[in-house]
């Protein structure tokens, strides 16, 4: 029963995450979704992935989100979306139902005996993947560098507006002060 | 209702959601949000299916491998997303078709 709460307030907060206009706004009920999440996961049987989601979901890319639209500004976009909302609504129910078509209904596996632990599946049957891990990561650090210190941001018009400004006063007071 | 059934509702639900973000803003950010969003239905569905199948642990190493893969997607989208706000100066999707090479 608690599963069922939990799935239906999880969708309700990331169709809230779409419904509100502030993006700050929109990155915290997104927090609320990994949140919530987590907790599913936990019910499911998967402790460790429902720790990585709180910590990384919750944690870290809502700090992000949250220094992304510090810098990037959060005012809302005035035009119209790109498709009208009800054709949007409709294509996306069209794609969820046919994924759904493929999922179900359910097939009954047979149920493994005895699985390995969780490290031993990590460490040694997925160790590649572990090392893709290392390099995605390392690609990503790299990248988030190269973006945003590379290309230094140009002067507003204002600023560069204002130090010309004060540039020519500067010259002109210099020119004064040299004429008498 | 088992859990199995519930955990499908949610991820087509999610599924649904992400999709439909992904279509109908305009915001940078919030088409990152969307793919968010779009991660955690697929880590929801990985979880489903070693619950179902009893697998729990295999589906737990892989669900690593799609979180840590999808942050690093968010990251690098809002590096991206800042760079476009400060050349650009919006957040405005349409605008980068004015983008000439």
């Amino acid at each position: 029963m608690i599963e069922l709460l939990l799935t239906i307030t999880t969708l309700v907060f990331a169709i809230q995450a779409f419904r509100t206009q502030r993006l700050l706004s929109a990155a915290l009920w997104l927090a609320g979704v990994s949140a919530l999440l987590a907790m599913l996961f936990y019910l499911l049987g998967a402790p460790q992935v429902a720790v990585i989601e709180l910590s990384v979901g919750a944690g870290l890319v809502t700090v992000l989100f949250v220094f992304a639209i510090s810098v990037a500004g959060d005012e809302p976009i005035a035009a119209p979306s790109l498709l009208p909302r009800p054709v949007a609504i409709l294509l996306a129910l069209g794609a969820a139902a046919l994924v759904g078509w493929l999922a179900l209904p359910v097939p009954v596996a047979e149920v493994v005996a005895a699985e390995r632990p969780l490290a031993e599946i990590l460490w040694q049957e997925r160790g590649l993947d572990m090392l893709g891990q290392v390099v995605i990561i390392f690609c990503g650090v790299l990248g988030m560098l190269g973006l945003l210190a590379e290309a230094r941001a140009p002067l507003g018009q204002a600023v560069a507006a204002e130090v010309v400004a004060r540039r020519e006063r500067d010259m002109h007071d210099l020119q004064q002060r040299a004429l008498p | 209702m088992t859990v199995v059934d519930i955990g499908l509702i949610g991820v087509l639900g999610l599924l649904g959601v992400g999709f439909y973000g992904l279509l109908a803003s305009r915001n940078l950010i919030k088409l990152i949000i969307g793919l968010q969003i779009l991660g955690k239905a697929a880590v929801l569905g990985l979880l489903v299916a070693g619950n179902a199948s009893g697998q729990i642990n295999l589906s737990q190493s892989l669900a690593i491998t799609v979180i840590v893969a999808d942050t690093i997607v968010a990251v690098i989208g809002m590096a991206l997303a800042i760079q476009v706000r400060r050349q650009m100066n919006t957040l405005d999707v349409t605008e980068l078709a004015r983008l000439r090479g």
